[in-house]
């Protein structure tokens, strides 16, 4: 049974207000965290193995160890809570439930980067945990936790899964289409406004409360050698129960899916897309995988941010591609060519094999093309459409085949 | 685009209580363009949708080019560049949606509406948009109706929302 860490707070119906997140504990990490040197704050985060939980995995303590030390002009906390990718819906529950918990781990990452001004970009399309974090930080300011050395905006996005990269976030937040930027420099050396920027997702963030008040070897204990704490699974799809677990990141795809009630549908497991949409898929014969981000990797998949979709034996994968290429092809934000125009071209050519006018070498050719745009383009977002691209196609190829005339 | 050349119900300009909101809005960025987004939504909200003569009032309040705030209105989803309808459907069509019959709750909208995706019914009561994943794929399928979340769906519970839209 793993310990309940980012989920403790959500059976109290009242856990999205500031008296029942004090009366559960709530602020006493801060209250620890204001009396730390900075870097004692960020060298606790190391010693945890905490990773980034949005998407790429980035040790976050070492992330807010690349402010420059000899900045002396502003530097920005902006919490990624453009939560967008396909299957993924963690972020929505802890804005809605425990806002506190993302507010204390913002002001200790503030000290720790030395930031007063901070700012929350949530997705246009999030009006509800909009409007419960947005009364959060109201009770926050009310009760003197903002207003004394950090402040925090809070940001309504407009609709564009590109924002949720950091770079297009924050060209974004700067007023401008969400069109990300080449790195180097990153964000933590010129970000938001051109000066010294932390990007950390939610659920990274809520997360660093209870290391401070447990302390780092506690939660590096809880998971494996090279990642620690539980995360929030998002597990969908065809299963029983569908819903957000929360677990240790040690736990494995199969152990994941008998918490969610087992494979619905008609019982029997196809396939797992085991990281959110842009997470390469995995066949039912792969599913003993451990969910951290090296566990995945070492798997030729990513964790990503933990959506799992469940697939089983009557879903068909051509289907599946096509709805994903779908998605990629209308979230292309259009800046690199290889994406732009890949995005659209695959999906026409998905689209008419699912719809049985495929040519004999649309696999062939969208593969050569996956393969070779990977790595081309200013952001990880191409590379995220071909891992479904290629995967799919690759493990399910006779499926594909089967719906193409004279292949 | 024959909407767009008749003449706006609303006078494209804020109230003065407005203007100092959006004071307020550019105070709290390093640059006030940052404020950009939360001013253009407040511009659908006043005005019901962002016209290009909005745009160019926005772009004087932020001393931007039109050409800038066009490029940015042009590309969110949800922005608006004709009135919508009254209503805004807005069914996901994403994977775990799909997995869980996400096509046949878009159809059977769809039907009921006598509209596709994209369109708006003739009375200007609903809008029916196709949109991707809104991220509560636990309780798929689902649909975002204006504000609110509607989990769940069947064509039942479309119909029991739709007749509950005037």
């Amino acid at each position: 049974m793993t310990e309940i860490v980012l989920m403790r707070n959500f059976s109290n119906p009242d856990s999205h207000t500031l008296g029942a997140y004090r009366s559960a504990g709530g602020y006493a990490a801060w209250d620890n965290a204001r009396r730390m040197e900075p870097a004692a704050i960020t060298e606790e985060m190391k010693k945890s193995n905490l990773r980034g939980l949005g998407g790429a995995g980035f040790p976050t303590g070492t992330k807010w160890s690349f402010i420059p030390k000899t900045h002396t002009g502003p530097v920005y906390l902006v919490v990624n809570a453009d939560e967008g990718e396909p299957g993924t819906f963690k972020d929505r529950y802890l804005l809605e439930r425990d806002p506190h918990a993302l507010i204390e781990g913002m002001l200790i990452a503030a000290r720790a980067i030395r930031c007063t001004h901070a700012f929350v970009y949530i997705r246009g399309e999030y009006v509800e945990p909009w409007r419960r974090f947005g009364a959060a930080v109201k009770e926050a300011y009310d009760a003197g936790l903002l207003g004394r050395g950090l402040d925090i905006v809070v940001h309504r996005g407009a609709g564009a899964y590109i924002c949720g990269e950091e770079t297009g976030l924050l060209s974004s937040l700067e007023g401008k289409k969400g069109w990300p930027k080449i790195k180097p420099p990153f964000p933590a050396i010129k970000g938001a406004f051109g000066q010294p920027t932390i990007v950390n997702n939610v659920e990274t963030l809520c997360c660093v409360p209870p290391i401070i008040t447990r302390g780092a070897a506690w939660f590096a204990g809880l998971g494996t050698k090279t990642q620690g704490g539980t995360r929030m699974y998002s597990v969908s799809g065809r299963v029983k129960k569908p819903a957000v677990y929360e677990a240790t990141v040690a736990i494995t795809l199969r152990q994941l899916i008998e918490m969610a009630g087992g494979v619905s549908g008609t019982g029997r497991l196809k396939a797992v897309v085991p990281g959110g949409g842009s997470a390469a898929i995995l066949t039912a014969d792969e599913i003993d995988v451990t969910m951290d981000v090296d566990g995945l990797k070492a798997a030729g998949s990513m964790i990503g941010s933990a959506g799992v979709m469940v697939m089983d034996e009557s879903v068909s994968i051509p289907e599946a591609l096509m709805v994903l290429a779908r998605f990629y092809a209308h979230e292309s934000c259009g800046q690199c060519t290889p994406c732009r125009e890949s995005t659209g071209w695959v999906y026409k050519m998905v689209h008419r094999i699912v719809e049985r006018r495929g040519h004999k070498d649309d696999l062939d050719t969208i593969l050569d093309v996956a393969k070779r745009g990977g790595g081309t383009t200013i952001c990880a977002f191409y590379d995220g459409a071909i891992g479904p691209y290629i995967s799919y196609i690759e493990k399910f190829r006779s499926e594909f085949e089967a719906l193409i005339p004279h292949a | 685009m024959s909407q767009r050349q008749s003449a706006p119900t609303t006078p494209i300009a804020f109230s003065e209580a407005q203007l100092g909101e959006v004071r307020r809005l550019q105070s709290l960025y390093p640059d006030a363009r940052g404020a950009l987004l939360p001013v253009l939504h407040m511009a659908q909200e006043t005005f019901g949708y962002i016209s290009l003569e909005a745009e160019e009032y926005v772009a004087t309040l932020f001393d931007l080019s039109p050409a800038h705030v066009h490029e940015v209105v042009t590309f969110y989803t949800l922005y608006f560049r004709e009135r919508p309808g009254r209503h805004v459907v807005a069914i996901c069509h994403n994977l775990s949606c799909h997995l869980a019959g996400a096509p046949g709750i878009l159809e059977h909208a769809k039907r009921r509406l006598g509209i596709e995706a994209g369109e708006t019914t003739p009375d200007g009561r609903v809008t029916l948009q196709a949109v991707e994943c809104l991220c509560a794929c636990e309780a798929a399928p689902m649909a975002q109706v204006d504000d609110r979340y509607e989990l769940n769906l069947t064509p039942e519970k479309i119909d029991r929302l739709l007749e509950g839209l005037r």
